[in-house]
């Protein structure tokens, strides 16, 4: 495995029965980079991320996440990375500083760190007269800026994200999107799943998983040359089009 | 015999959830709600398919006022809901038969307004609902809400959470429905949708920023916009924020989307202030904008 890789798959499979959900998936996704794995409902996406994070074993294949084996390590790998989706993120009926310090103590982190962290965190999203308030009471878009944040608060090397702005409003979805670009500059590696494809164009790299597998993952830039058009939207359409 | 609304409010415990809403929809058109999450959409949904009360303003739909004559509401639209929310544990079929049979009427009946749709979940009509992927549950959802032949549909965010290629084949239904005389009123945070519908209202934080055709809302965006790009997207979304005559900088796919505060500002300009800053691979050309970017410039001035 090379030194600067984040995520190694190598030939992973997942299977229910006969049905095969992920079928021999191979990539790598580097420090740093924001990688964006796409693919239609039911494509094996959600399948082959929960395998990643830990919480689902494969069938066959390997894959090591922030160093680690996602079969013998999985507890090691579910350390080291953040992980948020639009559906789990954060406990609606705690405060947004409630919700810091349980999660900064899920992750072991010291009183001590919690309480700078919050701080950091409060002062970096600007939500100082916020910060008491319940994160049930707050819009969709705020909640998934201090999820995302919520999710770096261990300082994790790789951070997935499942559709993390899913209804969000447009402009509070590219501030999410900077704070991304702000992250994967300070060296974290995103892993991103969207229906936006717009969101697709940011990437560094997109894969697109087609019934299992993937079936196309290479840059935008080179996606949209290969398949001769002018947008990720166009690309996905006639990848998941042919299958059909 | 459309829908029409006249300065309808609705707040929940002190917090206006729609703001002196008014607008119309007008028989066999297909009127897009564009918002966030947030926005009010649902509300109005509620208060349109007599679920709900409005605190103030009226409103009619197929001819009816919500409040007076719900009854006959409800026996002439139908409602598709945000959340699923057909029967989990009964079979596609029975899912079916049962809406129809509330509605006092049969599959057989109005067989032809949901065929197109019904043939591509037929194959599963003995599975429940509850075991269904994502796509076949909106595709049931649909037809359970046309098999009484309703005069005014109702899709609150039929799309969301959806694939691309899902979403274009819901859109193509919802076009063949169109054409059978039915008035649409849908709901979508996917601003690409919007240019789908005849007409559509902009709309956040419970109020009406723009209603007009999709091809008036972006003719009406008021300033020049610019398509920008360089090879370290985030270097340059930084160095937009601290240029002087920046306006607003959003990133756009592959590009940001760029406005001027000046009338005089030229791309030549911008370019060189890029170029000082050590951008590679600049490019910054005049481009049009989208309902997004329009949406963006209204809320923002709203603000």
């Amino acid at each position: 495995m090379a030194k600067d890789n984040m995520i190694q798959v190598q030939n992973l499979t997942k299977m229910f029965g006969d049905f095969t959900a992920v079928n021999n998936i191979s990539f790598e996704v580097g420090k740093g980079e924001v990688f964006g794995f796409l693919g239609a409902n039911g494509a094996g996406k959600t399948t082959a991320m929960k395998m990643l994070i830990g919480i689902s074993k494969p069938t066959h294949g390997a894959a090591t996440v922030a160093g680690y084996n996602v079969l013998t390590e999985a507890e090691l790998v579910k350390r080291n990375i953040g992980y948020m989706s639009q559906r789990f993120s954060l406990y609606n009926d705690l405060t947004i500083k409630e919700n810091i310090v349980f999660f900064g103590g899920i992750y072991g982190l010291s009183s001590k760190d919690i309480k700078e962290k919050s701080q950091t965190m409060i002062n970096e999203l600007g939500l100082h007269d916020m910060a008491n308030s319940l994160v049930g009471s707050l819009p969709l878009g705020w909640k998934q800026k201090v999820a995302f944040s919520v999710a770096l608060l261990h300082n994790p090397k790789i951070v997935f994200l499942d559709e993390p702005t899913g209804g969000v409003d447009p402009i509070t979805r590219r501030q999410f999107w900077e704070m991304i670009y702000r992250e994967a500059n300070r060296g974290v590696t995103i892993f991103v799943t969207t229906h936006y494809m717009d969101e697709a164009e940011y990437c560094d790299r997109v894969s697109i998983m087609v019934a299992g597998k993937i079936e196309a993952l290479d840059t935008p830039k080179n996606l949209k040359s290969q398949f001769r058009v002018d947008s990720m939207n166009q690309v996905f359409l006639k990848l998941a089009r042919n299958i059909e | 015999m459309g829908i029409i609304l006249n300065n309808i409010s609705k707040s929940y415990a002190n917090v206006p959830a729609l703001d002196d809403i008014s607008f119309e929809v007008a028989p066999g058109e297909l009127f897009g709600l564009i918002g966030p999450d947030g926005a009010g959409k649902t509300t109005l949904f509620r208060i349109l398919t007599t679920l709900l009360i409005q605190d103030g303003g009226n409103a009619a739909v197929a001819g009816y006022d919500v409040l007076k004559q719900y009854k006959d509401i409800r026996s002439h639209v139908g409602y598709m809901p945000g959340r699923f929310s057909l029967y989990q544990d009964l079979t596609v079929e029975e899912n079916l038969t049962f809406f129809a049979t509330i509605f006092g009427t049969t599959i057989e009946e109005n067989y032809d307004l949901i065929k197109d749709i019904y043939i591509q979940i037929e194959p599963f009509k003995d599975r429940r609902a509850g075991k269904l992927s994502g796509g076949m549950k909106q595709k049931l959802a649909l037809c359970c809400a046309l098999i009484h032949k309703p005069k005014v549909l109702f899709l609150d965010e039929p799309t969301t959470g959806v694939d691309p290629v899902s979403r274009k084949e819901f859109w193509e239904m919802l076009k063949r429905l169109q054409q059978k005389n039915i008035t649409i009123l849908v709901s979508t945070p996917y601003m690409d949708e919007a240019e789908l519908c005849d007409r559509i209202a902009l709309i956040t934080n419970g109020k009406i920023l723009q209603i007009n055709t999709p091809e008036a809302i972006i003719a009406s965006f008021p300033k020049k916009i610019y398509k920008v790009r360089s090879s370290n997207t985030y270097q340059l979304i930084q160095d937009l924020r601290i240029y002087p005559d920046t306006h607003s900088a959003y990133p756009f796919g592959e590009y940001l989307h760029f406005t001027p505060k000046s009338e005089a500002f030229g791309p030549m300009d911008l370019s060189k202030y890029l170029e000082e800053r050590h951008h590679k691979g600049i490019e910054v050309k005049e481009t049009v904008a989208t309902i997004e970017d329009t949406f963006m410039d209204l809320s923002k001035a709203h603000e």
